[in-house]
C-alpha cells in the first residue's frame, strides 16, 4: 500500500530524513518510535505534503501513486489520513461544517456524488457517538476550547467520517490520561483494523501499543530506520531506552 | 455647494483613490439621519457599485442604532459615517470591507459622545488581495462632560498577498474623566498550519483560504436582519479572491 524507497527530507535546508525506507501491506499496523529529534514529526509531515518539508531524494508510491506528486488535499482523496500532535484550533469554523466541506471535496475528487445535509448527520453523529463525544461539540468551532484529550478524541471522529486507507497518527497518545488513551486505541482499532486498511503510529512511548497491537514496530533515529522487530522492540525499547539503538 | 477636492494633506482622505475621486466630484449631499429620543434604528448598507457614501446621524436620549456594512464592489468605494450620540444612546457599527484587483475600499468614521452614558462598539473587517488597499479611520470623540462613556472599536484585517495595503487608524480624542474607550487594530495573514490543516483534511487550497477567511468576518453582521443575505454576499466575495 505505501512503499518509501530512500526518502530524504530537509526543514529549512536542515537535512531530516535520511534515507528512509519503509513498505506498508494492506492490513497491517506499524509503529515508528524513536528519540526526539529522530524525524518522526518530518516523516508524518512530508508524507502529508506540509509546506517547508522539502524531499530532496527518494520516493513514496501509495497504491500505485506517487504520493509526492499530489497536492495535500489529493492525497486526503486518496485515502491518506494525518493525525496532528498538535490539531489546530480554528475559531469561527464549526466541526460540523468543516468536516462536511472537506468529505464531499473529497468525494468530488473522487468522482462521488455529494452527502446532503442529513446524510452527512447521519454519519458524524455515529463516529461521534462511537468516541462518546457529545454531538454538541461537533456543532462547535474546530478544536476551540477542547482539552488535549477532546481534540486528539475528534481527530478520531474526523477519522472515523473521513474513513482513510491509511492513518499516520503523530504522537496520537501525547496529553491522554489512561482513560482518554484507551478511548482513542478502540477508536483506531474499530476504524483502521481492516484488511484493506492501514496504519501508521508514531510514537515516543509503549503504553499506546497495548491497546493497538502493531505489527511491526520501526526504530527512527538520525533519519533513518535502524532496527525492525515485532511488538517484543517496543517493549525493549520501554526497557533500556533509545541509545543503544541509536550508537 | 463648492468645496474644493480633498488631497493627500487631508487626514481624512490620505489613503483615498484621489483620480476616483475627482470623476465623482462633487459629492452627493450627506445622507442626514435623526434617530429621535428612545428610537430604535436598524440599516444595512451593501457598497457594490463603487462611490462614495456619507451619513451623517444623530441619536437622540436613550436611542438604539445599529448599522451593518458590506463594502465590496468597484474600483473606489467609501463610506463615511458621522454619528453624535447624545444622553445613553447606543450605537453598533458591523462592517467588512473584502478587495481584490486594484480596488480601493474606505470607512470612516467619526462617533461623538456628546453627552454622558452613550455606548458604542464598531466592528471592522477587512480582507485584501492582489494590489487592493482597505483603510479604517475611526475616531472617537468624548465631549467634557460625556462622563460614562463606553466606546470599543475592533478593528482587524488579513492581507492574502504582500501587495495588498491595509491602514487602520483608531483614534480617541477624550475630554472626560470616567470613561471607558478600548480599542483594538491588528493585521495579519492566514494561519499556514491552520490552511494545511483543512487541506489535510481534503479542502483545496482554495477552499481552505475560503473557509478561514468566512471565520475571519463571521460575527460582525450578527443582530442584523439579513444578517444570511449579508454573509452570503461577503462569502460569494470571499471566493472570487480564491
Amino acid at each position: 500500500m505505501l512503499q518509501i524507497n530512500n526518502l530524504h527530507a530537509t526543514v529549512a535546508d536542515k537535512p531530516i530524513l535520511k534515507g528512509l525506507s519503509l513498505q506498508i501491506n494492506a492490513g497491517e499496523i506499524h509503529a515508528i518510535m524513536g528519540p526526539n529529534g529522530a524525524g518522526k514529526s518530518t516523516l508524518t509531515y512530508t508524507l502529508g505534503g506540509r509546506p517547508g518539508y522539502e524531499v530532496t531524494d527518494g520516493s513514496v508510491s501509495f497504491d500505485g501513486q506517487d504520493l509526492l506528486a499530489l497536492a495535500p488535499h489529493e492525497r486526503a482523496a486518496a485515502g491518506l489520513f494525518l493525525g496532528f500532535q498538535y490539531p489546530v484550533e480554528i475559531p469561527g469554523v464549526s466541526n460540523v461544517q468543516f468536516l462536511r466541506e472537506a468529505l464531499n471535496s473529497q468525494r468530488k475528487v473522487r468522482g462521488e456524488e455529494p452527502l446532503s445535509g442529513g446524510e452527512f448527520l447521519k454519519i458524524a453523529r455515529a463516529q461521534a457517538d462511537a468516541m462518546g463525544m457529545d454531538m454538541e461539540m461537533l456543532k462547535r468551532p474546530v478544536n476551540v476550547g477542547f482539552s488535549g484529550g477532546e481534540k486528539k478524541r475528534n481527530e478520531m471522529v474526523q477519522m472515523g467520517i473521513l474513513d482513510p486507507v491509511l492513518a499516520i497518527l503523530d504522537e496520537t497518545d501525547s496529553g491522554l490520561d489512561i482513560d482518554a488513551l484507551r478511548v482513542v486505541g478502540d477508536g483506531i482499532n474499530r476504524i483502521m483494523r481492516k484488511p484493506d486498511k492501514a496504519v501508521l503510529l508514531i510514537t515516543h512511548y509503549q503504553r499506546l501499543l497495548d491497546y493497538v497491537k502493531p505489527d511491526f514496530v520501526h526504530v527512527l533515529a538520525g533519519g533513518r530506520i535502524v532496527r525492525t522487530g515485532g511488538p517484543e522492540l517496543a517493549l525493549e525499547l520501554e526497557e533500556d531506552g533509545y541509545k543503544e539503538m541509536a550508537a | 455647494m463648492s468645496q474644493a477636492l480633498p488631497t493627500r494633506r487631508d487626514e481624512a482622505w490620505r489613503y483615498a483613490d484621489l483620480d476616483a475621486i475627482a470623476k465623482l466630484w462633487p459629492l452627493p449631499e450627506a445622507e442626514h439621519i435623526v434617530v429621535p429620543a428612545g428610537g430604535q434604528w436598524s440599516r444595512s448598507i451593501v457598497q457594490d457599485a463603487g462611490g462614495v457614501h456619507q451619513i451623517k446621524m444623530s441619536l437622540g436620549k436613550g436611542a438604539v442604532a445599529a448599522l451593518y456594512v458590506l463594502n465590496i464592489g468597484g474600483e473606489y468605494g467609501r463610506i463615511e459615517l458621522d454619528v453624535t450620540l447624545h444622553d445613553g444612546a447606543d450605537f453598533t457599527l458591523g462592517a467588512a470591507q473584502i478587495g481584490g484587483g486594484t480596488q480601493t475600499l474606505e470607512i470612516v468614521t467619526t462617533v461623538t459622545h456628546a453627552e454622558p452614558n452613550a455606548t458604542s462598539q464598531q466592528t471592522v473587517r477587512t480582507v485584501l488581495a492582489g494590489h487592493a488597499t482597505g483603510t479604517y479611520l475611526g475616531k472617537v470623540a468624548v465631549a467634557r462632560d460625556a462622563q460614562q462613556t463606553d466606546s470599543t472599536q475592533s478593528v482587524k484585517a488579513m492581507l492574502l498577498d504582500r501587495t495588498a495595503t491595509a491602514n487602520a487608524k483608531p483614534e480617541l480624542e477624550i475630554f472626560a474623566d470616567d470613561v471607558k474607550c478600548a480599542h483594538g487594530c491588528a493585521i495579519g495573514e492566514l494561519d499556514p498550519v491552520a490552511l494545511f490543516y483543512l487541506e489535510s483534511r481534503g479542502l483545496s487550497p482554495a477552499d481552505a483560504q475560503t473557509l478561514l477567511l468566512q471565520a475571519f468576518v463571521s460575527g460582525v453582521f450578527d443582530g442584523a436582519e439579513d444578517a444570511d443575505t449579508l454573509q452570503a454576499l461577503a462569502l460569494a466575495k470571499l471566493g472570487a479572491l480564491a
